[in-house]
């Protein structure tokens, strides 16, 4: 008993293993790695990414998918970025951006539950819905011209207790989903709607609901990271969070969590965002071209996946 | 013929058959019998190449043989039809049955439809199957398809054929018209292995019963010259006593009434009462609709029509989750897709019913579970090294062991039991008959829908008997018999007995 618990807990750990190795490697052919600002610098970059894995975690782990967050990010960004423009206070604006990445993620949950659309196609469309309402919104122009908030720029430039916000914006994030995830009962059904639907359903719990719930997490999550993108740049692009949704992806499965749901947790899908933030500047460092990073990037998610396969068989 | 002995199979350090023999001979239909975890399946795995043995010899026809992968044993005519069907529903009957070994044009890897579709139904003919050999699979029966899976097997020159739990999802004419077609084949000279939980059906077709207990071989035996309580206490190494615990108790008033309840298509016009403390049977042959009845009472299905009391009071049920608040527990009938998520621990599993009671504004309370979950444990006796093995691991016994607790952690005062000691060894079964009663002496009003007659006639006080999706009679303890359900069951015709 002990024994096989070790063995899972190592099995768990595995893709930790593999960050602090490729931390080693990395250190090793340029030491600057290591440096505080280089840190830093690879902390906020992998911020707005991690955010959004963990929406996909809970979305995946019900054994759904969610294409829409790069395109949420888009969206709910541009509005942020209009709004502020135009004046509005700072605080209602965030707010007023979080509510519509609620809402976007919503509308996905009720197509997939209510209308009984495959979560693949129905996030494929409205990717390409709330994409093309971007580019309508903006009439495919950045907007730049945010004004001077210093408490909105403070959210993806400034600094807490001596560590980037939007750093310290990750690691709340982290440990409200850690607990919701593995402490309340909410967390429990989202683990029991994507082991095994039918049982949870028949176990008196109401699987459209939470499924709803983590669409509508996803989207609250992608609008964070909008507003942190978009306070670090200035502007918001209307090309912005372009194939995000296949990097939170990556993220999740460089976690271990399993893409047929039921399986997986939000720490691992931590450490596969760093493993993809690392790996992107450790390749900068080290002067791999950006054709080339693309290729290593593909093949370390192909060995980490092969890996998992082997000793799950 | 086949020989096996000293058969020796360890999974890492754990025995799990130790010096097993057993032999086929020619046309002979021979049962293997043991509680779940005796090492039958392992056996079998090992004689058709899947596993390889660490110990012991394998001889076919006096020859001993080596199986290195299932192609070996394919080549020598041993064939498995397991219990979950190899069937593509999509492809047609033909495309099916020469899946893997399409008739081409020499090499070039075009099809001869037509020859095969003329072959396929000129076997299907044989096997006394009226079959159009263009069907999609799947719209077929699963006992129609289990028959294509013997048709297959024999389309690849099969000697010895080995079946498990072939009769676990057929209505009882499919399992007639299945065993005709066994001793036909047995007629020819083909052996069958023959695995099932179902003593009458191995009574009724076997002509020897090999016993393993434990992972070891305990005998074999004549069926003529052996019964029941023999190959039971074989099987379970002890003396079992009555099959069905004797229950007292006290019937008190109507605690769940349904009236003219209706689903359009699948049933209609049902109408029953449960009592407090009273067992009620649902007894009819597979597809009759008992499942959906239930399925609906629960929630889980929308009625078109009918009402449903409880406690003389008419209840709104549109969800499981009303049902729950009104009492109502469903131990599901498949708990593999219904019943359990085979990834959670036992703890999970049980817990999943019940995490309103588990937890304090939507924080789980571990404490509150352990408590819950360590009674359950205790109380049905669940076989586990700890409440956080997963359930996957568990025996079937187990697994549905948790699957009731997970409902007796509701604390119903209804209890819908779907076959609940279907593919249960007997020694658990008799551990679910205790469940069963005691329940019922505490005052549970229980629906318990089995299509095994005997676990019916012993365990209800009344039985009601569906037939495509009517119900068509009622019958009290006193004559209850098998002939008298058999013929509610199946519209008054005369049944053939096994």
């Amino acid at each position: 008993m002990s024994n096989y618990k070790s063995k899972e807990l190592v099995s768990k750990l595995g893709p930790l293993f593999g960050l602090i190795l490729l931390i080693i490697i990395v250190s090793i052919l340029n030491p600057s790695f290591l440096s505080i600002a280089n840190i830093f610098n690879v902390l906020r970059q992998v911020s707005i990414s991690a955010i959004i894995a963990f929406g996909m975690t809970f979305v995946i782990l019900t054994g759904g998918i969610d294409l829409s967050v790069g395109s949420t990010l888009a969206l709910t960004g541009a509005i942020a970025a209009s709004l502020l423009s135009s004046g509005m206070d700072p605080f209602l604006t965030m707010g007023i951006a979080l509510i519509i990445g609620l809402i976007l993620g919503t509308i996905n949950g009720v197509i997939i539950t209510k209308g009984k659309v495959a979560p693949f196609i129905a996030t494929l469309a409205t990717m390409t819905i709330y994409r093309g309402l971007t580019l309508v919104y903006t009439d495919g122009r950045p907007i730049s011209d945010l004004g001077d908030h210093y408490s909105f720029q403070l959210f993806g430039k400034g600094y807490f207790l001596g560590f980037p916000v939007p750093v310290v914006t990750m690691v709340i994030a982290f440990i409200v989903l850690y607990f919701i995830l593995q402490k309340t009962t909410f967390g429990r059904r989202v683990y029991a709607v994507g082991g095994n639907e039918e049982a949870a359903k028949l176990s008196g719990i109401n699987a459209d609901r939470v499924k709803i719930a983590v669409y509508a997490i996803t989207g609250l999550l992608a609008s964070l990271a909008a507003l942190i993108l978009t306070s670090r740049l200035n502007s918001a692009q209307p090309t912005a969070g372009e194939s995000y949704e296949l990097d939170a992806i990556a993220a999740v499965v460089l976690g271990g969590t399993s893409l047929n749901g039921g399986k997986g947790w939000i720490f691992g899908t931590l450490i596969g965002a760093l493993i993809i933030g690392v790996l992107n500047n450790g390749m900068n460092l080290i002067g791999v071209s950006s054709f080339w990073q693309q290729v290593v990037k593909g093949i370390v998610i192909l060995i980490a996946v092969l890996m998992d396969r082997k000793k799950t068989a | 013929m086949i020989q096996m002995s000293g058969i020796t199979k360890a999974f890492s350090g754990n025995v799990v058959l130790d010096n097993v023999q057993f032999e086929l001979a020619n046309g002979e239909i021979h049962a293997l019998m043991g509680e779940n975890g005796a090492g039958k399946s392992t056996m079998m795995k090992i004689l058709s190449g899947i596993y390889s043995k660490d110990a012991g010899e394998i001889k076919v026809d006096g020859q001993a043989v080596q199986f290195k992968t299932p192609k070996d044993a394919e080549k020598l005519g041993i064939i498995v039809i397991h219990q979950e069907l190899n069937m593509l529903p999509d492809l047609t009957v033909a495309q099916n049955l020469f899946l893997g070994k399409e008739l081409t044009y020499g090499k070039t890897g075009i099809l001869k439809n037509r020859q095969m579709e003329k072959e396929a139904s000129e076997l299907l003919s044989k096997l006394g199957l009226d079959i159009n050999p263009r069907t999609r699979t799947g719209d077929l029966s699963v006992g129609k398809q289990q028959i294509i899976e013997i048709a297959k097997a024999i389309a690849s020159d099969a000697k010895y054929i080995v079946m498990d739990e072939p009769t676990a999802a057929l209505t009882d004419r499919e399992i007639e018209t299945l065993f005709k077609t066994i001793h036909e084949l047995k007629a020819k000279g083909i052996s069958f292995v023959y695995i099932s939980h179902r003593m009458e059906e191995i009574f009724a077709i076997c002509d020897r019963i090999t016993i393993l207990r434990d992972g070891q071989y305990v005998g074999v035996r004549n069926i003529p010259e052996t019964n029941f309580d023999e190959i039971v206490a074989m099987m379970v190494g002890r003396e079992l006593g009555e099959r069905f615990p004797e229950r007292n108790c006290a019937i008190g008033d109507t605690k769940l009434e349904v009236r003219n309840l209706a689903v359009n298509g699948l049933f209609q016009d049902i109408s029953f009462k449960v009592r407090k403390g009273e067992v009620l049977g649902v007894a009819g042959l597979m597809g009759a609709g008992r499942t959906e009845v239930a399925q609906t009472i629960f929630g889980y299905r929308k009625a078109n029509k009918g009402e449903i009391f409880i406690d003389g009071q008419k209840v709104s049920v549109k969800s499981p989750i009303d049902a729950m608040k009104h009492g109502i527990g469903f131990v599901t009938e498949d708990r593999k897709t219904e019943g359990l998520v085979l990834d959670f621990s036992i703890k999970d599993n049980i817990a999943l019913a019940n995490l309103e009671k588990c937890s304090s504004s939507g924080i789980v309370k571990p404490e509150k579970e352990n408590v819950m979950v360590a009674k359950y444990i205790e109380d049905l006796k669940i076989r586990t090294s700890g409440p956080n093995q997963s359930a996957k691991s568990l025996s079937g016994g187990n697994q549905q062991k948790v699957v009731i607790a997970k409902w007796l952690g509701t604390e119903p005062e209804i209890l819908i039991l779907d076959e609940p000691t279907r593919g249960v060894d007997i020694g658990a079964k008799k551990e679910i008959y205790q469940i069963i009663n005691q329940l019922a002496q505490a005052g549970v009003a229980i629906l318990m829908i089995s299509s095994e007659l005997p676990e019916v006639i012993g365990m209800a006080d009344r039985v009601i008997v569906m037939q495509e999706g009517n119900l068509t009679g009622e019958v009290n303890k006193d004559n209850m018999t098998q002939e008298v359900i058999m013929q509610y069951a199946t519209g008054g015709e005369k049944v053939v007995q096994l």
